[in-house]
Order: structure tokens, then C-alpha cells, then sequence
């Protein structure tokens, strides 16, 4: 069915705040990416999608591919436009490039994300979460902002499975320890468990360390169909072997369960069943630990472990480097940042270079991975499945 | 017109779920029911998601609904600075859940999930409205 897909190359920009405009970041992470395939230059590329979602508001850019392409010095001819979903709309844009290429409508695309956060001005960014939810009746109240209703996530997790704070710091002592390594990552600095446990509370349980930061920056990839990724790089190919993007609820009110996340099950059932794996054959995964208990959370639901028993599995070192799984690790959005078209893209390239064999840290012999992001207050689950064999 | 009451921050005035505001102002919060399918939606909506149907009536969302869960915010979304702490409280009436705030009396150690509480119209200043949980 259609043309097999590859993933052959990817780069970023550094992420943090940064003293540059978006276009700049675009720039950079896109010099990143060509810089990775040698043998493909932007004038071969045939397609550009734009993962962005506050563009509009912060970064006062509508119409932002054109603008990309130009930047990139790219000349699109199949599909050139944004795609938006806001924390996974970078993933979405890999979504919609796969499947483009498959169909035989396009060939090469480069998919970049990214947002510049913190303009026009600094609250620009709280002002626009209100919008990320239900913005006419939750909005209107000043419910909105991701620490509170995570906060809830959280304390019903931990009553009804025995979560611990020290197991949620222990998914930000693991994923900072990733960071650490990672010369793109907003913080490049260990803590100790210690730290993650004294750092001020932001909103209870949640603490400083549980929480992502505001970031700028951009990444992107380049997505081929399997016989012009030949024509362009001699590493070893990863191929995208299944997708999936569900949501079954957006007001956070009518979610079925906070703490069975339903649409993230959905989503990742779909990848899993379109590539032929189960969750026992990933070996490496990027998941969207916005917060720590988003991480945890998110290997109940992949099927990591059984529900009820992340914190364990964080605890028991299972979600490391040597465990079950490794999960994050290039350092996740803890230490990465997210900016959050940029987010899924970014976990892309982690994922790329696991399969390749040629990550800052490497999970020894990873031949299936697995990128996961959630959007909103969980409102949409989106997955990818990643492998070196077809 | 009309919405533009709604909330401590209004960000539209027109809807055709509008109706929500005039009963607030009667002393009612109100959802939507499906004359059709029997479904009921909270926030409102003009029609209905499930069969699609544009025969929908005002239901009123009373008596006692429990805490499905809360937590008190420290920092605000830009333009509620001036409200915090506040409680956000998600309650299950009967199925209809509501997303809200605590009244402002209620510190945050007498709040328990749950807990029994109702849902009531909240006046505001200059002519704004809204809703909030009250202990039942």
C-alpha cells in the first residue's frame, strides 16, 4: 500500500530564550538539517510544512510558510503551508508529510516547527493559553494556564494509584540528567533529586522542576519517499511505520478520566496496529513530559507498563538508559524547552538518530522507536511509530 | 449580542448559545438537552454534537453535584492577575460536569473531593456575570 517513507535527516536550532526572531530560529534549525544529509540540498526539496501555533499572536506572522521557504532558500511545488495543532503541531506536519509522500503527491519535504514566544510582549504567551482550551466559557473565567489542571491530574494519579512526588522528580532528575548531554537543550544541567524535591512549589504537587518552560526555537526534518532517500544519504534508513492522532473530548470538563488519558490509548492502538508492533518491541521512546506526571501517565498508556504502575517503572529505572525502555532521551520538553510546533519535530530527530546509531547517548542496538505528543489539556494524542525495518 | 457579560473576561458577544447569560441574570445556570438523542451538553451548545439535531431546550443544571476534583491557582492567565488564589473546581452534576471556580470565601482546606456542592450565577462588576461553586 503506497511508497515506503523515510525520516533521513534533522537538525535545531539552539532552544531557550533566545535574542532572535522566528524566522532566524527557523533559519538555524534549518542549516541544522541540511547540515545532517550532505548529499541532499535545499533545492531538492519539493515540499515544506510549518508547524506553528502561536505564530499568529506572538510572532505577528500569518502566511508563515512562504516565508519559510524563501528563508530556506526552498522553491515548493506539491504543498507549502502551516499545519496546527498547537504542542503537536510540529508531528502533525510529519503526519501529513508521510502520507503525502506515500500517496506519490510529493517526494521531499522538510517539516520545521517552531514558535517565538515572549513577543510582542511578555504576557502575550498567558494570553494566548486561554485559548488553548475552551476560550469563550473556560477562558472567560481565567481557566486556562496547563499547571493547574495538570496539578489535578496529578493528585487524583497519585490517590488512586499511590503515585509519589518523588517519583514525579524522579522523571525530572532522569530527564535532566538527558539534557545535560544535549548541546541544543534549553538546560543543559543535572539536578539531584534533592533539588527537584526543595524547588518551589508552583501548583501543589507540582513543583519548579515538574514543569516545562517557555521556549523559542525551531527543528525540523526531512521526509522522503524511500527511493529518493536512497539517491541522498548512505546512513542506515529509518523508515515512519505508523501514525496515529486521536482526540475524544476538548473541554477538559468532559474527559472521560484524567488519569486514563482514553484518546491517547486510541491514538497509539492505531499506530501500534498500522506498523505491526506492540509496545514491548519499542526500544526508545520521546513522550511529552510537559509534566512529570505527563510522562508517567504516558507509559501506562503506551502500554509500557500496567496502569496504575508508572511511578514504579520511573522509580525502578525501567524509563533509562539499560531499562525497559528509555524514555527522553535527549532530555524531553524538562530540559529541551517547548516551543511547541518545534516539540514533536524535536523528538523526530531524537528518534532518527537512536535508529541511526548516532545519538548523543546511544539505546544500544534501538531498531523501533516511538515519539508521543499530547496537545492542549490532553484534548489531542498524537503518535509515531519509527523503525529500521520497513 | 449579550455574551459579552459572561465571565471576568469576555473574549465574544455573539453566540447563538447567548440564552446562558439571560438565565444567569435569572438566577439559573443552564445546559443543553437534545429533544432528539436526550443528551445534555455542557457549556451550552445550539446544537447538538451527537445526532446533530437543532431541537435542543435550556436544561437547568440543579440540586447537589460532588468534586470531582480542585486546585488552587497561585499564578493567573494575563488579565486575572488580580484573582488570585482562586479555586478551580471540576463537579459531576448527575453526568453534566462543570468546570468553575470555588466561591471566594471557601479556603482551600474545607474543599474535599467529593465534596457536595451547587452551582450558582455569580454577579459581577460592571454588569458582568458568571458562575461559581458554593458548599451544598
Amino acid at each position: 500500500m503506497g511508497r515506503n517513507v523515510c525520516i533521513i535527516g534533522g537538525g535545531m536550532s539552539l532552544w531557550g530564550v533566545r535574542q532572535a526572531t522566528a524566522r532566524d530560529l527557523y533559519q538555524e534549525a534549518g542549516k541544522a538539517c541540511f547540515d545532517d544529509v550532505p548529499g541532499l540540498s535545499n533545492k531538492d526539496v519539493d515540499g515544506l510544512l510549518v508547524g506553528s501555533a502561536f505564530t499568529e499572536r506572538s510572532n505577528f506572522q500569518t502566511h508563515l510558510a512562504p516565508l519559510v521557504a524563501e528563508y530556506l532558500g526552498i522553491k515548493p511545488k506539491n504543498i507549502c503551508c502551516r499545519v496546527e495543532l498547537l504542542c503537536a503541531s510540529g508531528s502533525s506536519g510529519i503526519i501529513l508529510a508521510y502520507g503525502l509522500i506515500k500517496s506519490g503527491l510529493a517526494d521531499v519535504i522538510l517539516v520545521t516547527g517552531g514558535e517565538k514566544l515572549y513577543t510582542p510582549q511578555r504576557w502575550e504567551v498567558f494570553y494566548s493559553e486561554l485559548g488553548t482550551g475552551d476560550h469563550d466559557f473556560d477562558g472567560a473565567q481565567g481557566l486556562g494556564l496547563p499547571p493547574p489542571f495538570f496539578s489535578m491530574v496529578a493528585q487524583k494519579h497519585m490517590k488512586e494509584y499511590g503515585t509519589t512526588e518523588e517519583q514525579l522528580s524522579m522523571v525530572s532528575v532522569k530527564n535532566r540528567r538527558n539534557g545535560a548531554r544535549n548541546p541544543k537543550a534549553q538546560f543543559q544541567k543535572e539536578i539531584t533529586l534533592e533539588d527537584a524535591l526543595n524547588a518551589p512549589p508552583i501548583v501543589r504537587p507540582l513543583k519548579l522542576f515538574d514543569c516545562c518552560p517557555v521556549t523559542d526555537g525551531a527543528a525540523a526534518v526531512i521526509i522522503a519517499s524511500e527511493e529518493r532517500a536512497r539517491e541522498y544519504t548512505d546512513k542506515p534508513l529509518v523508515y515512519i511505520k505508523g501514525t496515529g492522532q486521536a482526540s475524544v473530548n476538548n473541554a477538559s470538563a468532559n474527559m472521560p478520566s484524567m488519569t486514563t488519558w482514553e484518546a491517547l490509548k486510541i491514538a497509539s492502538q492505531e499506530a501500534y496496529r498500522k506498523a505491526g508492533v506492540k509496545p514491548s518491541d519499542i526500544d526508545v521512546a520521546q513522550t511529552h513530559d510537559c509534566f512529570t506526571i505527563s510522562e508517567i501517565i504516558e507509559y501506562e498508556d503506551l502500554g509500557f507498563c500496567e496502569k496504575g504502575e508508572g511511578g514504579l517503572f520511573v522509580e525502578e529505572g525501567r524509563s533509562d538508559f539499560g531499562g525497559d525502555v528509555p524514555v527522553n532521551t535527549d532530555g524531553g520538553l524538562l530540559s529541551c524547552g517547548h516551543p511547541f510546533g518545534g516539540t514533536g519535530i524535536r523528538q523526530a530527530i531524537e528518534i532518527l538518530r537512536q535508529l541511526r546509531g548516532d545519538a548523543f547517548k546511544q539505546v544500544e542496538g534501538a531498531r523501533t522507536g516511538l515519539t508521543h505528543n499530547l496537545s492542549g489539556l490532553t484534548a489531542a494524542h498524537t503518535v509515531l511509530i519509527y523503525g529500521r525495518d520497513v | 449580542m449579550g455574551f459579552e457579560k459572561f465571565g471576568q473576561v469576555s473574549f465574544t458577544s455573539q453566540t447563538r448559545a447567548a440564552e446562558f447569560v439571560d438565565y444567569l441574570e435569572k438566577g439559573e445556570v443552564r445546559a443543553t438537552k437534545c429533544n432528539e438523542c436526550g443528551r445534555v451538553f455542557f457549556p451550552p451548545r445550539a446544537d447538538c454534537s451527537w445526532c446533530m439535531s437543532s431541537n435542543v431546550e435550556w436544561l437547568e443544571i440543579k440540586g447537589q453535584g460532588k468534586i470531582d476534583s480542585f486546585t488552587k491557582v497561585n499564578y493567573a492567565p494575563t488579565g486575572f492577575e488580580k484573582d488570585v488564589p482562586y479555586i478551580l473546581t471540576l463537579a459531576d452534576f448527575d453526568g453534566i460536569k462543570v468546570f468553575g471556580r470555588m466561591n471566594k470565601e471557601i479556603s482551600e482546606d474545607n474543599v474535599k473531593v467529593g465534596m457536595a456542592v451547587k452551582v450558582a450565577p455569580l454577579t459581577l462588576s460592571e454588569g458582568k456575570i458568571t458562575y461559581e461553586f458554593l458548599p451544598a
